[in-house]
């Protein structure tokens, strides 16, 4: 019995299969239409009552919400694929500030911008253009931020990638393409050579061949 | 030398201040003032670069984010005082779920409302009424999932106390005390008695005795 997990064609359950692929661990996904309101449905909220994606279920194990997922396998399975929560209890705290940074800096603001730009017109809902404004800059601001940090290491919680790494990969691959935005990242010298590093593993790659975005 | 906590004043480091008690970690406190606008000055900003409370400072360590603060100690001081990641890997996932879900679904109409209600009139700006309404709207859908969970099971994770829970403490204090929207918590049976359990426990009386 394999991993399942729901919503593979959005963003914060691509957090997961990520995830999954770096540790090597075998999953299945169960598609989730956000659009037809899926997530809404009796029989979702029974596993994700906040009516969210991802959810995952392994055997009787149910567990939601992306970061908490990445955490406990990263945890259960320590010992094989690639190492994502540093060597010592330190670096594991960077590698916890750094993706608490993600979740509290850097996702809201590019949510927004996902739902603005990319989700709007298929609720048949205008884009609020001052909010789309407002989450551009604030963006900018958390990555003049990343841009100092990542002048100092190669990646966010030091020399040695981790989830906190992984964790921006889904949406910034929004924010570069469909969102065309490409520039708040290629403007910034060392933001601009860890997305690289980063979008080019092997992992990414394997994910956005599995699971198609709904934006292309 | 001690862990040196920045902020004490304020609901984010309480988060901190109430772990480092659980853990029986000795501590002192720094003081930022957020109305002065301490948070933006050069010397805090080479602590913490967003600007944000609270930072720790543990000899040549340096550490931001409340929440990453409080999963490091908890793990670095495992084998003393109060067990907050649970037993099993598996408890530990539930401790990380629910830790998610303060922080992402508790969290951000809980800080809209203390922002508005509390914060506002101190830095001179009017207090939006609309949004308070949409904030306690979205809090309440919140406390009705938590209800349904907490008929089942003491505390979020489980029938053990936890970070997810130890979460909670530092703006839920703000809703039931100076916001006056204690009816949030009391019209829910089982939030209630949530509430009245992680509230009163000694570590959390201390924090409130002390800052």
């Amino acid at each position: 019995m394999v991993v399942k997990v729901y919503g593979p064609a959005y963003a914060s359950p691509k957090r997961v299969i990520l995830c999954l692929v770096e540790k090597e661990i075998e999953f299945e996904t169960v598609p989730v239409d956000l659009i037809k309101g899926e997530q809404r449905s009796p029989e979702y909220l029974k596993l994700q009552p906040f009516g969210e994606l991802p959810v995952i279920q392994d055997g009787d194990f149910i567990l939601y919400e992306s970061r908490a997922i990445m955490r406990y396998y990263a945890e259960k399975y320590r010992s094989q694929g690639t190492e994502l929560l540093g060597k010592t209890i330190e670096e594991r705290g960077l590698v916890e500030q750094w993706l608490e940074v993600e979740a509290h800096n850097y996702n809201p603001a590019i949510y927004e911008l996902t739902i603005q730009l990319l989700f709007s017109s298929k609720f048949g809902r205008p884009v609020d253009e001052k909010l789309v404004k407002e989450s551009d800059e604030k963006l900018g601001k958390t990555l003049d931020v990343y841009e100092e940090r990542l002048s100092k290491s190669k990646y966010l919680a030091g020399d040695f990638f981790s989830l906190a790494d992984l964790s921006h990969i889904p949406f910034t691959h929004y924010l570069v393409g469909p969102m065309g935005r490409q520039h708040m990242i290629r403007d910034r010298k060392h933001v601009s050579a860890w997305w690289d590093d980063i979008s080019n593993r092997p992992s990414w790659k394997k994910v956005l061949e599995l699971c198609k975005t709904p934006f292309g």
